[in-house]
Parts: C-alpha cells; structure tokens; sequence
C-alpha cells in the first residue's frame, strides 16, 4: 500500500527542510563550510535510498537520522588520529590541579565560587560567551563526547560504541572534560 | 595512607565520583565514600555545585543555538536543488 505519507518529496527537501539540518548541523559542529557539505551530503544520500524510506517516521525525522551518522562519522574522524596531540595537550593543562603525592586540589586551582547561581540573564549571556570559548579549546574528542552526552541525551553505550571507547575511556574524558572547562570558566569569568 | 584518609583526602577521586554520579552510576561503596570526602571538603563541595550548574548551562546554551543560528544563504540553497534535480532526472 503506498499512500501519501510514506513517499519522499525531493524537490521539496531544500526548502522544507535545508534551514533546519543546517542549524541542526552547525550546534554539533562548528565549522560552517563542513556544516554545508554534510548537508548537501545528506540529500543525495537520502536520494540513493529513498526508495527504502518506509514513512515509519516523518521525513525530517529520517534525513535528520541520516545526518545524525554522518555526523559522528566527523567525530569519530576527527578523534582517532594516532597521536590526538590536542589531547595530551588539554590533559597538560590540568596535570598540576592536583596534588600527586594524595590527589587534592592544589592552592593554585582550587574552585571558587563563580557567584552565577542567581542565574541573572543579562549575566547569563555574558557567562554563555565565555562557555562557547571554552568549549572550543576542548579537544576534538572530549567536544565529542560531550556534545553526544549533553546535547543529544546519547546514553554511555551508544557513545562508547559509536566513539569506540570503552566505558572506563569514556568516564575519564567526561571527567577530565569537566576539569578543564571548570577552570577556564573560573579563569575567565571571576 | 589509610583506606579511610584515601579518600578523605582525595579531591581527583571525589570529583571524577561528583561526575559519574551526575550522568551515571556510582556504587554503593563510592556514593559513602563520596558523602565522607564531601562532609570534610568545603572546596569539592563547591566542585559539586558548580559542575551540575555548568551542566544546566550547557544545556540550555546547547538548545538556544539551534534556534538563534542564521540559515543557508540563496545560492547555496538554490546550487543545491539543482544538484537535486539533477540526480532526480538521471533516475
């Protein structure tokens, strides 16, 4: 039975629903360029498969699936560099914020109060600015799993089996990420 | 050091515990390990409240830019329904 519903519309995609990926697109990944070309890749894979879109979900829901994987595709790309140097760098920074002779926080980067918990929205857009910068100084890997934890809501599995990491792996990055962002928002905003 | 100043001693510990157990799971054990480091460090328990705020912060910034980003621009929207179309027609 094919009824109205479970067919694709491709002459309408761009319109309906290219605004949308790319939005969708540029939050997970910041670079506008790239954000275009895994657009523009969506759509014509979505074409080559059409004929196997079953009108299960809605179809900005199935280009959006569609979009989803090649968007960790990027991630796990971007992550699995032999040598992740933007790793040992980010793990450079935070080697002294404990003591290593029993772990506790040494007097130099001990966490203040960041006096934010008002939540005062003129403030609020100020403290996002400098969030949005520390994010980015995270490395391609801790920026991942964050974003799949965080903006996606992706369960621990998912992650370390898209990712390949294993759950231990995955529990140090969400730690050391914190660490790190941690820092560079008290660095910057007290 | 004893098994008991283990811990109440160690910030790197309580922390990574503070966020497992924000997003995950902790064992019994580390929740009672947690709740003895917590008691005696003022710093981590700033540590704590801190992180799960910058959690909902992160959130909310994650979810405010899906909305505030600007759109394609024309050509690129126009490039690519005729790439479309092209496709179409080679079927």
């Amino acid at each position: 039975m094919t009824s109205e519903s479970n067919q694709v519309r491709p002459y309408q995609w761009v319109e309906s629903y290219a605004d949308y990926l790319y939005a969708y697109t540029i939050a997970r990944i910041s670079d506008e360029e790239q954000a275009k070309d895994l657009v523009q890749e969506t759509f014509l894979a979505a074409l080559e498969k059409a004929d196997k879109f079953e009108g299960k979900s809605s179809e900005r829901t199935w280009l959006t699936a569609i979009l989803r994987n090649k968007i960790v595709d990027v991630y796990r790309k971007k992550s699995s560099g032999l040598i992740n140097a933007d790793v040992n760098k980010a793990e450079q920074e935070q080697a002294d914020f404990f003591s290593s002779y029993d772990g506790h926080w040494n007097s130099e980067h001990v966490p203040k109060e960041f006096g934010i918990e008002d939540h005062d929205p003129l403030v609020s857009k100020e403290f996002n600015q400098i969030l949005q910068k520390c994010m980015q100084k995270l490395p391609a890997l801790w920026m991942s799993v964050f974003t799949m934890k965080h903006m996606d809501n992706e369960t621990t599995d998912i992650i370390c089996a898209e990712l390949k990491l294993t759950a231990a792996n995955f529990w140090v990055i969400i730690h050391r990420t914190k660490l790190n962002l941690r820092a560079c928002l008290q660095k910057h905003w007290i | 050091m004893g098994p008991l100043k283990k811990i109440t001693h160690n910030c790197k510990k309580a922390t990574f515990l503070i966020e497992k157990k924000l997003i995950g799971r902790i064992t019994l054990r580390e929740h009672i390990e947690l709740r003895i480091h917590l008691l005696g460090c003022s710093v981590c328990r700033v540590y704590k409240k801190q992180t799960g705020k910058i959690n909902e912060m992160v959130r909310q910034f994650f979810y405010g830019s899906v909305k505030i980003d600007a759109g394609l621009d024309d050509t690129f929207k126009k490039d690519l329904q005729e790439r479309i179309e092209k496709e179409l027609n080679k079927k």
